[in-house]
């Protein structure tokens, strides 16, 4: 079972059933190092619940999480964190009473005890570190707003901002680009390319166009079950696919 | 609400130093001695209030049981002074003497083992903090691990609360029932009764207030207090950005049942008396009036708040006792419904922004925003 891997993150025969209804049924796959992986398939495939699994949000009832080797199965959320794993939710999650600084200073992975938090500093490395973060989110003309008054968009590139400020070796990100304008997904996209260096990006999404653009592979969910997977041209191909997914 | 955001930390020193003004300078002017103790009284329970401000403000965790340790804290006071009057002499008419007085009514003819300790004065002292924070812990414990929040956890430290009361009124013998722990006499044989020791211990707890609330703000412009504005806000964003949210919950929990303890035992030096009607359902809730009517985002509008509660209290209760309730109870819905923000609301949002345009008018800009945003603050 715990056999040395080269995959960052190994997820086999992964199962959670809610009272009888399977929503991630036998599911495996398998991410590379500096991997951007794109998870497609209809509403109510097991997308969000597969990542819900990966960070412990829902607890499996079979099957195994490894990453870098290492069970997350039975690892605490926090824990799972400290392992690497960053996770962005579906609708931007971020908060709101709290300037665009401060939520990006509070995902500074420093003073992550009780006690640490007590005597956390603001030194030059945290200011540095959360201006660099910012300028690569598009926001250093936004720090000393409350984030509530960011739009959509920005506030889904603050969230990934908060994550990436915790230089998480594994990111997962739920539908990254919905609900935003044209010029917003191409910077985006843009974004994204420029984080990949040094990490594995896990990314969920229904924008076809965006999908193309940014997939090294891709998986196909249906039904809690992967139905295809591969290059993107090679799932576009794929009659399966075609039949409950793309053909709609 | 822009004002919850980046407040000047000015503004705050100068709030901190105005009520600090108030209570140790303005108060005592303009009262005579039977005043000051009650305003010494009301300001005992601002310790709780300004507790509930990090809990139920800041984290979001309302607890609707903080009589416990209030209740906790002047117990422990009320023991050790008990035992400091209930020596062989001043008792050499009980059938046993040397126990308190209740005790020998009670048949009990020997001190129970955990009034021992309240021989002690340091013992005392520590078990004002850590009685109230070991329940809080363990309280605090067995919820949040178990992610019991919300109207589920005020209901259960209610529960708690009516509990503690059966409790102390059911063991009598222990605890002095219903009546309580009364006749308080003497600290170390100084007599707590008189008029300038009451106007001591209203300085003492005065400072002591202040202390508190100092405290509180550096914990709330700790990234600490940040990450309870984050997680009342988005528990989940907390909890996957690498924290322990229930560590956190539990410590803010703690750390008002703390200083509750404190406010307690004050009430029972100036009181002279403690009893299960300061612990129960009733006053748990009254505390939180105070600290809603202040403003529940605010540290120094949760003393404000009590006091004017309080005065309002007895000024009303004075003329039509059983309609004071009813009065109360109106009261919180009025605040909630109109005022969520409470008297550091108002300030902030009418008072301040005349003041600012006011000084603006006479030339005097005001000071740009701080170069850093601060946790919100009032
Ligand atoms: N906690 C839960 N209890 C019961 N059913 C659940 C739970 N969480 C998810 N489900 C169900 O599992 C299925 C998969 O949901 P999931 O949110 O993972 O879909 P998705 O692929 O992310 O869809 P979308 O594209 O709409 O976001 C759905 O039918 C959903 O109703
Ligand atoms: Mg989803």
């Amino acid at each position: 079972m715990s056999e040395p891997t080269d995959f960052l993150l190994a997820v086999e025969a992964l199962t959670v059933s809610f009272d009888g209804f399977k929503a991630v049924d036998d599911l495996s796959f398998y991410v590379d190092p500096g991997e951007i992986r794109v998870i497609i398939g209809p509403n109510g495939a097991g997308k969000t619940t597969a990542l819900d699994l990966i960070c412990g949000k829902t607890r499996a009832t079979s099957g195994s999480i490894r990453f870098r080797g290492k069970e997350l199965t039975d690892m605490k959320e926090h824990e799972i964190v400290h392992a690497g794993v960053g996770r962005k939710f579906q609708n931007p999650t971020i908060y709101e009473d709290l300037s665009v600084f401060e939520n990006l200073e509070v995902s500074f992975p420093r003073g992550r005890s009780v006690f640490g938090a007590l005597v956390f500093k603001r030194d030059a490395e945290v200011r540095e570190r959360v201006a660099e973060i910012a300028e690569m989110i598009f926001l250093t003309d936004h720090l000393e707003d409350r984030a509530e008054y960011l739009s959509h968009g920005q506030k889904q590139w603050l969230e990934i901002g908060m994550l990436l400020i915790q230089d998480p070796e594994l990111l997962m990100l739920d539908e990254p680009v919905a609900g935003m304008s044209g010029s917003e997904r191409i910077k985006t996209a843009e974004l994204l390319h420029k984080i990949i260096e040094g990490r594995s990006v896990i990314v969920i999404e229904h924008d076809m166009k965006f999908v193309e653009d940014i997939a090294h592979k891709v998986t196909v969910l249906h039904q809690g079950r992967v139905i295809s997977e591969g290059s993107m041209a090679h799932v576009q191909a794929d009659p399966k696919v075609v039949e409950v997914y793309l053909g709609h | 609400m822009t004002s919850m955001l980046n407040p000047l930390k000015k503004t705050e020193l100068v709030g901190f130093l105005v009520v600090a003004a108030v209570i140790l300078l303005i108060l005592p002017a303009i009262t005579d001695a039977f005043r000051l103790n009650m305003v010494g009284k009301y300001l005992t329970y601002a310790f709780v209030a300004v507790g509930l401000v990090l809990c139920w403000g800041s984290a979001g965790i309302l607890s609707l049981g903080q009589g416990i340790f209030f209740g906790l804290g002047g117990y422990c006071m009320a023991m050790f002074l008990k035992l400091e009057s209930s020596t062989p002499e001043a008792t050499s008419i009980q059938s046993t003497p040397g126990i308190p007085d209740f005790m020998d009514w009670n048949q009990i003819t020997e001190l129970p083992w955990f009034w021992e300790p309240f021989h002690s004065l340091t013992f005392t002292m520590l078990a004002v903090i850590l009685v109230p924070a070991i329940l809080a812990f363990v309280i605090g414990f067995a919820m949040f691990t178990r992610r019991v929040g919300g109207v589920y956890f005020a209901i259960i430290t209610q529960a708690i609360a009516a509990i503690l009361t059966i409790l102390i009124i059911g063991q009598q013998g222990y605890t002095g029932g219903v009546n309580g722990i009364t006749d308080l006499r003497s600290l170390l044989g100084w007599d707590i009764r008189t008029d300038s020791a009451k106007t001591i211990l209203y300085f003492v707890n005065a400072v002591l207030l202040l202390a508190v609330i100092a405290l509180s703000l550096l914990v709330r412009h700790s990234k600490l207090g940040r990450i309870l504005v984050a997680l009342r806000d988005k528990e989940d964003r907390v909890r996957f950005s690498g924290y322990d949210v229930a560590a956190f919950k539990i410590f803010v929990f703690c750390f008002a049942a703390a200083i509750s303890g404190i406010g307690g035992a004050m009430f029972t030096l100036q009181v002279g008396f403690m009893s299960p009607t300061f612990v129960g359902i009733v006053p748990s809730i009254e505390m939180v009036i105070f600290c809603a009517v202040g403003g529940r985002y605010s540290l120094i509008g949760a003393v404000y708040g009590t006091l004017l509660v309080n005065w309002g209290k007895t000024t009303f209760s004075e003329s039509f006792p059983e309609l004071w309730l009813f009065a109360m109870g109106a009261l919180f819905i009025a605040v909630v419904m109109a005022f969520p923000n409470g008297l550091a609301g108002i300030w902030n949002s009418h008072v301040q922004p005349l003041v600012k345009r006011l000084s603006k008018r006479t030339g005097e800009r005001q000071a740009a925003p701080a170069e850093t945003p601060a946790a919100i603050a009032e």
